[in-house]
């Protein structure tokens, strides 16, 4: 056998990035399972729509640019945007603004920028603000937990959930089949204790929402399963979560009309789990350095809780990591790490 | 318990050392022929100081080392020189170097050595010139000259030495089985190290994967008192501490046991700190007790690919090939060869190869062993990279500038720092050769460095240039008015002469002719002087040059009034010419200055004519004095 010619080092590490996003997938199940549980089939339906879209749709993209389609393809980055916007999508949304949410992300904010690794956003959440903002209503209907639904059998079972995505039959068009979520009505709430919008609202559970507190509890046990295994470094989600709590904290207001919710509220509502973990966490269109990891996660712990209290949508976390991957070349450039040596002054 | 401080970064790549250990060292067998590079070490190659067909002993010198950075080589057996010539050399681009080939005799015959040297009788400078005379250069990897890091700088004391028994590198395993067999070797190349150095403290690192040598090492510091070559006392202690790649690197050894970090772009002496490898310190044993120069190593063979991974004392010189025969080395399974560890080792070209000073071990691993790299994919910047990074450098965004070759940022952050240790490559998800792109980076901005150099030299020498030929220019210039300015003045002087001696002289024709010639000879004497005081008055200033020009002019008017009316006629008739073509123009454009410019042609006219009778007149005087 010839002796090969390479440089080193020689040994290396077997994980690749398929594996790193496969773990990532893995890591969605708890939070995915606890969407299930609370609102339904839809969630799974939105999955399966969404990666088979974005498998179509990045395979396409690849054969355009003339790239190798299974090279690519192999590295599941693609099949986890996927993921990613059809769990932030509301459950039984229609195929087609889940194929013009893929078609944004796969194709709009990833292929057009050079794909993988070159996109200075993040592809799911450019997917996602582009409907929100096409489709406001679509976007904002959020179907009520099942625990709240009135009549247990208009609930759909699986093939019916997929035929309201494939748009073949109708949602069902019963009062308290989409319902405000509370993030909504502490928004709107001008008039109310907090204590009395809960006590007012089923919704608001036990913490933060019937279904949210859940949800967001798998989010977190997803997160810390991909912190142990290395995959990101606590940085960014710890310190976008310090900012909301110490952010909700200072706004709480003693629960009066005026309050934005309590700290547990915000952190167990909402997206801030899921983002947390799953989306400020992307690498590609984050900080780079540690230290500008924390500045990144603060700012988009800020952003999402100034947009949630004073912004015109209910949720922010989308627009916060938008926001913040502008920023991301910026921190970066005055965030250098101190290498090695460069903390003595050189005796000479 | 010394405090251990920890190094940011750093990988877990599997040991593999094990393989190897089983065995104790063996000595290997004298090869056919020996391949000894000049070059072996860091600095200027050695020159030889044999020729083909001398015969040579064991531990002869046979290239001296005459550059200030420099070590001699030795034959490390005996035989005849066989050839001198570029052969093919460990290195990582696979060049060929000069190398003295040496036809071994078997006899592997010594010279005349005193193999019973106490070296406590021995100053500093004896112990620098035998181990400089010695050949020794870093046995770790680099292969700086030893003799020159001991002595370090003056003005820079060296409180702590650190002997370097990590061996952080997988597969390898020389430096550990030295430990094992040869302590108290060991210990008294320290006791020498501390003899010429004299530091208050000893710090002997070993990771803790290899506990067997930290006792041995133990027990053998422990027969030395090392307080008795210095005049103070010396704290020596062996370290241990947490496995980690690469806490083997100077910089990460140093900082791992002191806490203390190189400054960048320094040396550890910077710091009051020297470090030397174990193999040094048992090649420094060898040259001053035995009076044995480095000739010979431990050098590591593993791999699956050998059946008998082993460790073996091997003359320097050794083909790799005659090494692997004797482990039983299958090709057919071989992917590459590896000359050092699976880290921070070279694949070698081809296994002619000799083993030299540097060369800790060869490796030789199946495909399963070490896969061949699989094609990179995208960097998703997931900073796994900046988390394994000892110099807590930020690789994924070095690869990103690498990538576009923007050096001053490279510069700005930091690339010089990198040590190339491949710890960034290691745990790269989409296995990208990052170390080779910073390689190659840091070859650019050299590159870049040695260019601007030459275009700064280039443009320093343009610039002398112009500067040179604007000299020469103005000298020609100047000394040519000067030449004007003395030949017109010698004009006058002429005239006045002939005229004077015509007015007093207008009789005596006969005499005019030698009258004439020595009046001409005075006035060449007095052109040459003027011109002097001319050219002078050039060099100081371009007023003063000026004002000579027009005194010059006035002086020859006046000697000369003809011709100072004749210009006047002619400066009349060119002006009138001009007018003539202006106010043609003028009319042709209806233009609204042609009466000004008739007036001017008329007035112009009126010149000429008065400056045409002025002439007159005066030719006419001058010929009356003529006839007069």
């Amino acid at each position: 056998m010839a002796l090969m010619r390479v440089t080193s080092p020689h040994a290396h590490n077997r994980q690749t990035t398929g594996q790193v996003m496969q773990l990532v997938l893995l890591a969605t199940l708890p939070g995915v399972l606890a969407l299930t549980f609370a609102f339904g089939w839809g969630t799974l339906v939105n999955i399966l729509l969404a990666v088979i879209f974005a498998i179509a749709l990045e395979a396409s993209a690849l054969k355009l640019r003339k790239r190798p389609i299974k090279f690519y393809l192999n590295d599941y980055t693609a099949i986890v945007t996927a993921v990613l916007l059809a769990i932030a999508l509301p459950p039984y949304s229609s195929w087609w603004i889940i194929l013009v949410g893929i078609f944004f992300s796969i194709i709009v904010a990833k292929q057009l920028y050079g794909g993988l690794g070159y996109n200075p956003f993040n592809p799911a959440m450019v997917g996602y603000v582009a409907l929100l903002i096409s489709f406001p209503v679509a976007m904002t209907s959020w179907p009520a937990p099942i625990y709240l639904t009135p009549d247990e059998l208009s609930i759909p079972n699986p093939i019916n959930a997929l035929l309201i995505a494939l748009t073949i039959i109708e949602q069902p068009i019963i009062d308290g089949f989409t319902m405000a979520t509370p993030l909504d009505l502490v928004r709107q709430n001008d008039a109310l204790m907090i204590e009395d919008l809960i006590n007012e609202y089923p919704q608001f559970g036990r913490w933060s929402g019937y279904g949210w507190e859940w949800v967001n509890l798998g989010f977190l046990v997803g997160g810390i399963f991909l912190l142990q295994r290395k995959i990101f470094t606590w940085h960014t989600p710890v310190s976008m979560l310090l900012a909301i709590l110490i952010m909700s904290a200072l706004f709480y207001d003693g629960g009066s009309s005026a309050s934005a919710g309590s700290p547990l509220f915000h952190l167990l509502g909402g997206a801030t789990m899921f983002g947390a973990w799953f989306i400020a966490t992307d690498p590609v269109s984050s900080a780079a350095s540690n230290k500008g990891r924390v500045i990144y996660g603060a700012g988009i712990g800020l952003l999402t809780f100034i947009i949630r209290k004073w912004g015109n949508y209910p949720d922010a976390v989308a627009f916060a990591v938008l926001l913040m991957n502008f920023s991301a070349p910026l921190i970066d450039h005055y965030t250098q790490t101190k290498p090695y040596g460069h903390n003595t002054q050189k005796k000479s | 318990m010394r405090k251990i401080w920890d190094i940011h970064g750093g990988v877990h790549p599997n040991e593999n050392k094990t393989q190897s250990l089983g065995e104790p060292i063996v000595l290997s067998a004298i090869p056919p022929y020996l391949f000894v590079p000049l070059s072996q070490h860091i600095g200027a190659p050695a020159q030889p100081i044999v020729k083909i067909g001398d015969n040579v002993l064991k531990g002869q010198t046979i290239a001296s080392a005459n550059a200030a950075i420099s070590v001699p080589v030795h034959a490390p057996s005996s035989g005849i020189i066989f050839a001198i010539e570029n052969k093919s050399v460990p290195h990582p681009s696979g060049i060929d170097d000069m190398c003295i080939v040496i036809k071994t005799d078997g006899l592997d015959q010594w010279r005349e050595r005193n193999t019973n040297k106490d070296f406590s009788q021995l100053s500093g400078d004896e112990l620098l010139s035998i181990i400089r005379n010695a050949g020794i250069a870093g046995m770790g990897g680099a292969g700086f000259p030893t003799a020159i890091k001991l002595k370090g700088k003056n003005n820079k004391p060296i409180d702590t030495l650190i002997i370097n028994g990590t061996e952080c590198e997988p597969y390898i395993t020389a430096d550990h089985s030295l430990m094992l067999e040869n302590a108290d070797d060991i210990a008294m190349g320290l006791a020498i190290l501390a003899k010429i150095i004299k530091p208050k403290t000893i710090l002997f690192g070993i990771e803790d994967n290899k506990m067997d040598a930290v006792n041995g090492i133990e027990v053998a510091l422990e027969k030395i008192d090392f307080s008795a070559y210095s005049d103070h006392a010396i704290d020596v202690e062996v370290v241990s501490f947490p496995t980690k790649y690469p806490s083997g690197g100077e910089k990460q050894l140093i900082q791992i046991l002191t806490g203390k970090q190189v400054p960048s772009h320094g040396l550890p002496a910077d710091i009051g700190i020297v470090c030397h490898n174990i193999g040094t310190a048992v090649a420094i044993q060898d040259a001053v007790c035995l009076d044995h120069p480095l000739i010979s190593r431990v050098t590591t063979v593993t791999g699956e690919a050998v059946s008998q991974p082993r460790n073996y004392h091997v003359l320097i010189g050794t083909p790799v090939s005659f090494l692997l025969e004797q482990s039983q080395y299958r090709a057919d399974v071989s992917n590459r060869l590896i000359m050092g560890g699976p880290m921070m080792g070279f694949a070698l070209n081809d296994a002619s190869v000799p083993i030299i000073k540097t060369s800790n071990c060869v490796l030789a691993p199946t495909e399963t062993e070490l896969p061949s790299p699989p094609p990179a994919q995208a960097c998703i910047r997931c900073g796994m990279c900046a988390e394994a990074c000892p110099a807590s450098l930020l690789p994924q965004q070095l690869y990103w500038f690498s990538q576009g070759k923007e050096l001053e940022k490279l510069e700005q952050h930091n690339i010089a720092d990198c040590i190339e240790c491949g710890a960034c490559s290691y745990v790269c998800p989409s296995n990208i050769p990052l170390v080779q792109y910073y390689r190659a980076s840091k070859t650019d901005i050299k590159q870049r460095e040695v260019d601007h150099h030459n275009a700064e030299l280039a443009k320093r020498r343009f610039d002398t240039r112009q500067d040179r030929l604007l000299r020469l220019e103005q000298e020609k210039i100047a000394a040519k008015e000067a030449r004007q300015t003395a030949r017109k003045n010698s004009n006058k002087t002429d005239k006045h002469v002939s005229l004077t001696s015509t007015a007093s002289n207008d009789s005596a024709a006969s005499s005019k002719s030698t009258e004439d010639r020595d009046a001409t000879i005075k006035a060449a004497i007095k052109r040459a002087q003027e011109k002097k005081s001319a050219s002078a008055a050039t060099n100081e200033d371009p007023v003063a040059r000026a004002q000579a020009k027009r005194e010059a002019q006035l002086e020859q008017d006046q000697a000369d009034p003809e011709a100072k009316l004749t210009r006047a006629v002619e400066n009349a008739q060119q002006r009138l010419e001009k007018l003539h073509i202006k106010f043609s123009e003028a009319k042709k454009n209806n233009d609204k200055n042609i009466t000004i410019i008739e007036t001017g042609l008329e007035k112009a006219q009126a010149k000429l004519i008065s400056s045409q009778q002025a002439l007159d007149d005066h030719q006419k005087i001058s010929f009356t004095n003529d006839k007069a």
